[in-house]
């Protein structure tokens, strides 16, 4: 060992080296490593950089994140499924103790009470927001939540075909397509009309077949579906229907759970985490209680200890990769407990005000946005139906030009759909939330105005 | 003993604020007036009013109730239960990362892109492979991703891919599970007396069928496969593709690299060898790195560097598709590239050193106490049986309580499936010789107590916040959450 050896994460000194060897009885590491073939033994240092010292570290990765237009040195709208909400400063230093970051998963409840109380406080938050009776400990994000639902849609319906709204984040929807590629399940994707799930042609495409219709409350494009309808589809040929949502929203908004869900999936980003270039991110997942038994991820539940006393611990694993092995319902194992913490304190601080104020502040503030930018010369909003923090603005310049020109000006101005959909490249998609001031929304348009000039 | 009992909806108060949020500066701010009624919700959610300091001292008492490794000794095996070097934290903060949305266009996140491209070529060079995927999110979501890679690999080639995927009877569960879920049939391979998987069984399974061997290294045994080269060379030769399972990946770092022993494709942990917290169960990261040949079937978009810049390249045909809706745990990324940066190649190999010293100098402290059932020289972790013990009328659970009490978390138990009563103890680089003396000290206490006084271990934990958990009732009544009446499911 070269000077490796006085790096700060290793503690071991030569001394101790010694007689670590002495004890193992061998006379050093080398004779340990005789399992290794020769012929694939690295024979050379690894070509990566050399060590650098953390003064010098932390200036190089300074100026890696400066060269980010970042949402603190820019005016930011955008959305598609990330967002800048407020998030309260006492968060980051709950998540910075170490008995909650440095912790593993919580297999020995005894120990782990800590995480297994955070997450039972989280399964009954989502569940209070969706509508729904059962919360699992979380999932990746929003996509693969999704995709696990298509998954668990089929197991239970014993079906083959997936029906996604076209309105659903095109982003999730290619997670839904790939998880589908090994078990061969199509997904097929029903049109939207005037930004929302065009109905007739849902369906249509609703068979006896289908394991599954999948739409997003909000969509993609910020509008409002009706689930009530959707659910009726679905449900009138035996398909399962899930519902992928903001649960920002769904503190303001109807729970899907009481427009007839079978399963809510979502992205729980902006419930206290930042947007971290995407990821990670919070992959929420509902469902009836009588679907329990075939939910994928980790389940928390309470119990009583040997003296009576209330305690936690992960239940009903029987349905897990770790038991069931080629069996299970996944095979997820490391899922985002520390971001469900961030959510779940989140979800304590804003409350039951708190969050609905929120929420009720980033659908006003979108409002006043659509409005005024709206009344710029040659815009106009894409879409007429009822929409929640986010809306589409066709604009009468190429959008990439417009943006690059807002992003001189410090403003993100939305996301350009050409890159999702050919039909909307006239188009940005502009989210708002309570974040953002009226002032801040007057400089867009004003800036916008001069733009599209 | 820590008599705390509350759940935050309990500290409920109505009326009570956590939140600071702006007065509505826009004229109309009347969800009625905005929404359709159908859309807006009848009552408001139930969730708890408690102020910021409520909360604070809420967590704050929680927290308290868990292990972490920045307060025991952790020597869960396979999981790598490393230091979580502080500095990663506050690099993974600064507001141009943790700030940064995912749709920022190109030219504007180009500080972000370079960190996922350079630690992607970092990561390469690391396990030996020509590319590298960061966007699964763990390491269940690597094999699957590794696997639906080979699928596509195999149906691009042949037109089929294939029917199984051979895994190791040793294997993490994920892998069986990872393989059903891309549509594969599981085939279990058995290991030999030695530990190692039985090269004789891999041969009589391997024909035009096999997709791929799926195998950790080092073991779930702790052990290096010795005829790794041979089980390589068998499957190419069958046309199969070799996956490695690179959870144990920490006890290879400048050693050997997994292209080097001839596998195609393998998934790393950022949260095991590259330092990112586990926190309590996630987030994780499971980069998948493979050979060129594999590489149109790598998810999209790829992090890619043309003249002047990085870019996202998302025109990949063959692409497998996303796994994560954006690009993947970016600030999982920016901790493991933090790390790499830190500890330079001759860290990186001290960091192998140690870690398979440490686990031996386990092994030989406690090899008196506990029987040892494959006696191949340990790697990064040691697996010990407590059968002996379980003569004695306690068994692997009852020794991991008692550690609870004695100031240390448990090591992984009942895994792998192929030793009876399994204590899997990994205990990293990154713990001292006190710690490990301290360790062994308490091992060995309990062995004598297992045979003197069994009821000390039958009855243990007793200081940990709740003793031993009815899991039965967990599982027949579920309770899985709060209402202000108690169960209700």
């Amino acid at each position: 060992m070269r000077h490796g050896e006085t790096m700060r994460y290793l503690s071991t000194t030569a001394a101790q080296r010694a007689e670590m060897l002495r004890v193992i009885g061998v006379g050093d590491v080398e004779t340990l490593l005789e399992r290794i073939p020769s012929k694939a033994r690295l024979n050379r240092d690894l070509m990566i950089p050399a060590a650098l010292a953390e003064g010098d570290l932390i200036a190089h990765l300074r100026g890696l994140a400066e060269r980010n237009a970042d949402s603190d040195r820019y005016v930011t709208f955008l959305g598609g499924g990330a967002y800048d909400h407020y998030i309260p400063s006492m968060i980051n230093h709950m998540l910075l103790r170490g008995e909650f970051f440095t912790a593993y998963t919580p297999y020995q409840p005894e120990a782990s009470q800590g995480t297994l109380r955070s997450i039972y406080e989280y399964q009954t938050m989502i569940c209070e927001l969706t509508g729904m009776d059962v919360t699992n400990a979380s999932l990746y994000d929003g996509g693969s939540a999704l995709a696990e639902a298509a998954l668990m849609a089929h197991s239970v319906t014993e079906r083959d075909q997936i029906v996604v709204s076209g309105a659903l984040s095109p982003l999730a929807r290619r997670v839904v397509e790939t998880y589908c590629a090994g078990p061969r399940l199509p997904v097929k994707t029903v049109p939207w009309a005037d930004g929302v799930t065009d109905l007739d042609a849902l369906r249509k495409a609703v068979t006896g077949k289908t394991a599954c219709v999948m739409v997003q409350y909000p969509n993609f494009f910020g509008c409002l579906e009706d689930l009530d309808r959707a659910a009726a589809v679905a449900h009138e040929r035996g398909a399962l229907f899930v519902v992928s949502v903001d649960p920002v929203a769904l503190a303001l908004l109807r729970p899907p759970g009481e427009a007839g869900a079978d399963i809510v999936v979502g992205e729980g980003q902006g419930l206290g985490n930042h947007l971290n270039f995407g990821g990670p991110y919070l992959g929420l997942f509902s469902c009836r209680k009588d679907l329990v038994r075939r939910m994928p991820g980790r389940l928390v539940g309470a119990t009583v200890d040997r003296d009576g006393k209330r305690g936690f611990v992960l239940t009903l694993q029987t349905r897990e990769q770790h038991i069931r092995r080629e069996k299970a319902t996944s095979n997820i194992c490391t899922n985002v407990a520390l971001i469900a913490l961030a959510a779940t304190i989140h979800v304590a601080l804003l409350g039951k005000e708190g969050l609905r104020r929120a929420a009720t502040l980033s659908t006003a503030k979108a409002h006043y946005a659509a409005e005024t930018l709206g009344r710029v010369p040659g815009v106009s909003l894409r879409f007429g139906a009822p929409f929640f923090k986010e809306f589409a603005l066709r604009l009468p310049r190429n959008p990439g030009t417009v943006l690059r020109a807002l992003r001189r000006r410090r403003i993100l101005g939305g996301v350009a759909l050409a890159q999702f959909d050919r039909r909307l490249k006239d188009s940005i998609l502009v989210a708002v939330t309570e974040r953002r001031t009226r002032a801040e929304i007057d400089a867009y348009a004003e800036a916008l105005a001069s733009a599209v000039a | 003993m820590n008599e705390y009992d509350g759940l935050v909806f309990e500290l409920s108060v109505p009326g009570r604020v956590g939140y600071s949020l702006p007065e509505a500066d826009v004229p109309e701010a009347d969800p009625a007036r905005l929404l359709p009624a159908a859309h807006l919700r009848r009552a408001p959610a139930a969730l708890p009013e408690v102020s910021e300091f409520d909360a604070v001292r809420h967590y704050t008492r929680l927290s308290r109730m868990n292990y972490g490794v920045d307060t025991h000794f952790y020597p869960l095996g396979s999981c790598t239960m490393k230091y979580n070097p502080k500095l990663n934290e506050d690099m993974a903060r600064l507001p141009g990362f943790a700030r940064l949305h995912p749709l920022t266009p190109e030219e504007a996140s180009q500080g972000a892109l370079q960190l996922m491209g350079e630690l992607g070529e970092m990561l390469a060079e690391i396990v030996g492979m020509d590319g590298v995927s960061l966007q699964p999110a763990a390491g269940a979501q690597g094999e699957l991703t590794g696997v639906l890679m080979i699928r596509a690999f195999h149906l691009d080639r042949e037109g089929s891919p294939r029917k199984k995927v051979l895994v190791p009877d040793s294997a993490h569960g994920t892998n069986p599970a990872s393989t059903a879920i891309a549509g594969y049939q599981t085939v279990q391979v058995k290991s030999d007396q030695n530990g190692e998987v039985d090269l004789l069984d891999l041969e009589r399974h391997l024909d035009e069928d096999v997709a791929a061997l799926m195998i950790t290294v080092p073991n779930t045994l702790g052990l290096f496969e010795s005829r790794i080269l041979e089980a390589t060379g068998l499957c190419h030769a069958k046309g199969a593709q070799v996956y490695m399972d690179g959870a144990n990946l920490n006890a290879l770092l400048g050693l050997t690299r997994s292209g080097d022993l001839g596998f195609d494709v393998v998934h790393m942990n950022l949260h095991k060898t590259f330092t990112t917290p586990h926190g309590g169960g996630g987030p994780g990261a499971g980069p998948v790195a493979f050979k060129a040949h594999l590489a149109p079937f790598m998810p999209t978009p790829a992090v890619v560097r043309d003249a002047e810049a990085w870019r996202l390249d998302r025109k990949r045909p063959k692409s497998v598709g996303k796994v994560q809706s954006f690009w993947g745990n970016f600030g999982m990324h920016v901790r493991a590239y933090t790390y790499i940066r830190t500890m330079g190649p001759d860290g990186l190999r001290a960091v192998a050193e140690n870690a398979i010293l440490n686990a031996n100098y386990i092994r030989a402290r406690l090899l008196p106490h506990y029987d040892l059932p494959y006696e191949g020289a340990s790697m990064h972790e040691v697996v010990f049986s407590a059968r002996r013990q379980k003569a004695q009328g306690v068994s692997a659970t009852d020794i991991a309580k008692r550690l609870l009490d004695l100031g240390f978390y448990a090591p992984s138990i009942y895994f792998p499936l192929i030793v009876e009563e399994a204590l899997m103890i990994e205990p990293t680089e990154t713990e001292s010789k006190e710690t490990l003396d301290a360790f062994c000290d308490a091992m060995i206490r309990i062995a004598g107590e297992a045979a003197s006084s069994p009821q000390t271990l039958l009855e243990a934990p007793v200081t940990t916040p709740v003793r031993r958990l009815d899991q039965t009732l967990a599982a027949r009544q579920p309770n899985l959450r709060w209402t202000p009446r108690g169960p209700t499911l």
